[in-house]
């Protein structure tokens, strides 16, 4: 009798195990994590992006449950025809289901339209352009993490509030740079600021001493930095050199990680001001995961973007789990039906147009001494709620939205 | 610096044979291509052919002219945004939006070869470095380009209004038969009478120009098909990838192309193919590795240069060819 | 008062700024002048050169301990037995072959040695401290100057001005002259050439690493700081005229200056104006402003 009780049971089981399993593709689901490896972003991506993943696929669980998960990973080298051909390979022959991070916004977006086009899942978290959640927006995308709108707002926003009313924009004369340029103009002039003036830089110019100079006699109290990576590294770096803080105008970082706080050093970024949605040490499960990565890293901390792959990976089984499937199209809608919570975001929700809602936090580096250890860089000067911190859902533009 | 320099390709006399040989190679490519998308990723392969075809073109202009151009990029970048730019913005139909982007391409060779010509050697390689900069920060600025993101979401569209592109097959056999097509040109121009004379005026110019053959006209014309070609490559890349990115017209790219070639063999009708072949797989399969791509391709160039100089197929040809070297 | 819509004194605040950066240009074009000028060789791992050198002032910082003033003589030694090294291994097989063989050496060089340096140590860059008697400056009235900059100018000028004297007026640079042009004479005379041209080759790497260090306090450390610089340093020699020292230094400073001034007008164009002016003279006079044609 309890034989049979038993056989009866493992047949069950095994009707149950293979049933999830048969509504998930080949059997497994396949995760790949296409990130920055060699050159900008490889520091704030790149390889801890990957940890981040595994990590994530650890910490869900789903392995455990019978959930088969397989991980792999390439670099796109910051060029969007290689990211595009990676991701159509990835999803033709190699039977990916879902595809994490990609910094760059150009390669993002062409991984957006070929995960479309394929009906599979992406789940963005390097890329800034709000693009992503607007204009082109797909029923089989995420942002996670930031957009180029939180960070002008975010940003902006505060910084005028707190008296910074006039500026003058530094920026990257390339789309990027120009849309963040003007997404903080608009912020700016509608909180009652003025922009007295900008100045467009080719991009991975080294010697920003002549722009400088000109932001410098403008007299604005804010220097807007619309770049990124070695362009704001450098830009801050000889504003330093130029006695402009010591001189009475403070500097805007517009997208600046931890990884560039680290690579300037205390001396050069303290006092700097700008916006992000993670910080390593802000509570106990952020410092948590924080020492559990960084030693798997090389010692770096985790930045918001090795975060969002790892909450964007925890919710992507989450809703696989539900839906004991793994079709992209049906995944993304179930994550968005799902409300998300995750040890390094908190709890939040994701919108119809892919947009992941959660708060921001404008961040200011503390000064050398008020630092206690390696990476210990930031004070959180406010929380931006999480309602406010994003672009609101109508003004996108995006087909998605009745 | 001193005297004896000994030219960046060396050929040998020609032979039927080696013509022979040649046409058994092509006959034998066109079936492992025919064959090959069974086996292989169809994209992969299509990605190879353009490459192939664009370090062809290249080599029409190094390996039998004679000219080292540091800015080819500009050829194959420009051709793949005007041929985007009509397929998306235009809505040409694939074919008249690749003839477009081939035609500026051209065009772009025509002013840049007036402009490089009148230059040899190391100052040529510099002007067309030169002029590839301005037009990479051109189109780093441009709007139509839209910079970083590149023109995106390229349709493949249908092919003479009948066959839709966006069918894998459709695509690659399009892809195949603009490749072996050019290929044949090329080939067909390598051996003619136009060919031999470009032959003749870069292993002794001034005995060339004595003959009564204007150098310059030559050079030109040499360096506008190069530039055909190229574009022809690149529009083909476009509507295949459904993409145009800064990539395209960035001096590391002109640096890939000079590679390919010399990896696979200066002068030699097959070399750009296979050296295209390798260069085009090691990013693909290397790419989980990182920066060691950038690695390995610069240990190539260096161990091309010291020890390899004819490339795997002119080392083969000299090898198995015994009287025969690199073609002609 | 304006020119051209801009004020005089943010004018000259902007012509100072740009013979800085031309100084800073001079300095650097200069080791590549001389690699090219005396010895046919176009040093395309400059640009990963001027990297080691900042790298290598930064490992003495943090590893050693060693500052700012030891390391603009410690570093360009360094880097430049290792471009003996190179010159030794593989830079002298290629004389007898086309000049164009040399660039695709250093030129796949270049690749290696950044590759291995970006797989390293990140692309983020390494902080280096400005150097404590160097930092701060002056208020000129029509702009602040710091004082770093204004020793990039005079070091600049010192080392150029010094290398010049040294390869046109004394003996040892006649010698090498006369090497180049006739190596088998001047070896007949016993003069050991093939030592002299590796020296060389060592001493213009040595001068690409001490513009690095000199780069260390103002642009970030990082493993591509070179890659862009270099494409920018070639127009710089070939306008000045690829065999002409002098050239490259009056080229350098101009550019500067001429670049400084495009930054104020039309900003846009400043990273363009160089290659517009490069194949302006490339057409007219294509040995360069200065150079004499070979």
């Amino acid at each position: 009798m309890l034989l049979k009780k038993t056989a009866a049971a493992a047949a069950v089981a095994a009707l149950v195990a293979t049933g999830a399993q048969a509504q998930v593709s080949d059997g497994v689901v396949k995760i790949g994590v296409l990130t920055d490896m060699s050159s900008l972003y490889s520091d704030l991506a790149g390889a801890g992006s990957v940890l981040a993943a595994r990590m994530a696929i650890e910490d869900s669980g789903v392995q455990k449950r019978g959930l088969k998960v397989e991980l792999i990973s390439a670099d796109h080298q910051n060029k969007p025809d290689v990211g595009s051909g990676i991701a159509r390979q990835w999803y033709d022959v190699d039977k990916v289901d879902a595809i994490f991070d990609t910094p760059n916004s150009g390669v993002a977006l062409a991984v957006s339209q070929v995960t479309r086009d394929k009906g599979k899942a992406f789940i963005v978290s390097g890329a800034a352009s709000a693009d992503l959640t607007g204009k082109a927006c797909s029923p089989n995308t995420i942002h996670w993490t930031y957009d180029t709108w939180m960070l002008a707002n975010g940003t902006g926003n505060a910084i005028v509030k707190t008296g910074g009313d006039t500026w003058f924009f530094l920026t990257a004369d390339y789309a990027f740079g120009h849309a963040l340029e003007r997404d903080t103009e608009a912020v700016v002039l509608k909180t009652g600021g003025k922009v007295l003036g900008k100045v467009r830089v080719p991009l991975n110019t080294q010697d920003f001493s002549s722009f400088l100079l000109q932001a410098q006699s403008s007299k604005a109290k804010i220097i807007g930095l619309a770049n990124a990576g070695g362009d704001t590294t450098n830009s801050i770096k000889q504003a330093a050199e130029f006695g402009i803080v010591k001189g009475g105008q403070n500097l805007a970082g517009l997208l600046v990680f931890l990884t560039d706080v680290h690579a300037l050093g205390l001396n050069t970024a303290q006092g700097l001001i700008f916006t992000e949605t993670f910080y390593w040490d802000r509570d106990e499960a952020s410092r948590a995961f924080a020492k559990r990565f960084a030693p798997q890293d090389k010692g770096i901390h985790p930045t918001m973007i090795h975060a969002g792959v790892y909450a964007g990976v925890l919710h992507y089984l989450k809703a696989v789990e539900a839906l004991k499937g793994d079709d992209g199209t049906k995944v993304i809608a179930k994550m968005k039906e799902l409300p998300t919570d995750d040890p390094l975001f908190g709890k939040g929700t994701i919108r119809v147009d892919g947009r992941k809602i959660h708060p921001a936090y404008l961040v200011e580096v503390k000064k050398p001494s008020e630092s206690k250890a390696p990476w210990d860089y930031y004070k959180i000067r406010a929380t931006i709620p999480a309602d406010q911190a994003f672009r609101p859902l109508a003004d996108g533009g995006c087909p998605l939205v009745k | 610096m001193a005297a004896t320099t000994q030219n960046i390709s060396a050929t040998a006399p020609n032979a039927s044979a080696e013509a022979r040989r040649q046409r058994i190679g092509f006959v034998v490519m066109a079936a492992i291509l025919l064959v090959a998308p069974f086996i292989v990723y169809p994209v992969f392969l299509m990605k190879v052919m353009c490459f192939a075809l664009f370090a062809c073109a290249f080599n029409l202009l190094i390996g039998f002219g004679g000219l080292l151009s540091f800015g080819h990029a500009m050829f194959l970048g420009t051709a793949g945004y005007i041929c985007a730019h009509a397929a998306k913005e235009w809505g040409f139909p694939p074919e008249l939006a690749i003839v477009t982007g081939t035609a500026a391409s051209a065009a772009l060779g025509l002013i840049t070869g007036l402009l490089a010509i009148r230059r040899q050697g190391i100052y040529f390689a510099m002007i067309t470095l030169a002029l590839a900069q301005m037009l990479f920060f051109f189109y780093l600025q441009a709007p139509f380009t839209h910079g970083e993101d590149g023109i995106q979401s390229v349709p493949r569209g249908k092919l003479f209004g009948v066959i839709d592109l966006t069918s894998v097959w459709a695509m690659y056999f399009t892809v195949l038969v603009i490749f072996l097509g050019a290929f044949l040109a090329i080939y067909r121009i390598i051996h003619s009478p136009f060919g031999q004379v470009l032959k003749a005026i870069r292993e002794n110019e001034p005995r060339a120009v004595s003959l009564g053959y204007s150098a310059d006209r030559y050079k030109l014309l040499a360096f506008i098909l190069s530039a055909t070609f190229s574009g022809l490559a690149g529009a083909t890349k476009a509507i295949v990838f459904q993409l145009a990115s800064l990539t395209d017209v960035h001096w590391s790219m002109s640096g890939e192309v000079v590679l390919m070639t010399l990896l696979g063999g200066l002068g030699t009708v097959f070399g750009p193919v296979i050296g295209a072949l390798i260069i085009v797989a090691m990013e693909n399969y290397l790419s989980p590795f990182g920066a060691w791509v950038t690695i390995a391709q610069g240990a190539i160039f260096v161990a091309c240069v010291l020890t390899f100089r004819r490339g795997i197929v002119g080392e083969l040809a000299a090898r198995f060819g015994s009287e025969h070297k690199s073609s002609s | 008062m304006e020119i051209f819509g801009v004020p005089t004194q943010a004018l000259f605040g902007q012509l100072l700024i740009g013979l800085i950066n031309g100084s800073f240009y001079a300095l650097l074009s200069l080791g590549l002048a001389v690699i090219f000028g005396l010895l046919n060789i176009i040093n395309f791992t400059h640009g990963a050169q001027y990297m080691m050198g900042a790298f290598c002032a930064y490992f003495l910082m943090t590893k050693l301990g060693v500052g700012y003033w030891w390391a603009l003589a410690i570093a360009p030694v360094v880097v430049g037995a290792i471009g003996v090294i190179i010159e030794r291994l593989m830079l002298k097989q290629l004389y007898e072959l086309d000049h164009l063989y040399g660039l695709l050496l250093t030129f796949g060089l270049a690749l290696i040695i950044q590759g291995l340096f970006r797989n390293e140590f990140g692309s983020s860059g390494l902080p280096y401290a400005m150097p404590a008697e160097l930092g701060g400056g002056r208020n000129l009235g029509f702009m602040f100057l710091p004082n770093y900059r204004a020793w990039v100018i005079i070091a600049s000028l010192v080392v150029c001005l010094g290398t010049w004297f040294v390869i046109e007026k004394t003996k040892l640079g006649s010698y090498l002259r006369a090497a180049t042009e006739n190596p088998a004479l001047v070896q007949a005379f016993g003069i050991n050439v093939p030592r002299m041209i590796t020296l060389t080759y060592g001493f213009g790497v040595g001068l690409a690493a001490l513009a690095g260090v000199m780069a260390a306090p103002i642009y970030q450390v990082a493993p591509q700081m070179g890659a862009d610089l270099i494409i920018v340093v070639f127009a710089v020699v070939v306008i000045g005229g690829m065999g002409s020292i002098m050239g490259s230094i009056i080229t350098g400073f101009g550019l500067g200056l001429i670049e400084g001034l495009t930054k104020v007008f039309y900003p846009e164009a400043s990273n363009t104006v160089i290659f517009i002016i490069m194949a302006i003279v490339l057409l007219f006079r294509p040995a360069g402003l200065f150079g004499t044609p070979k």
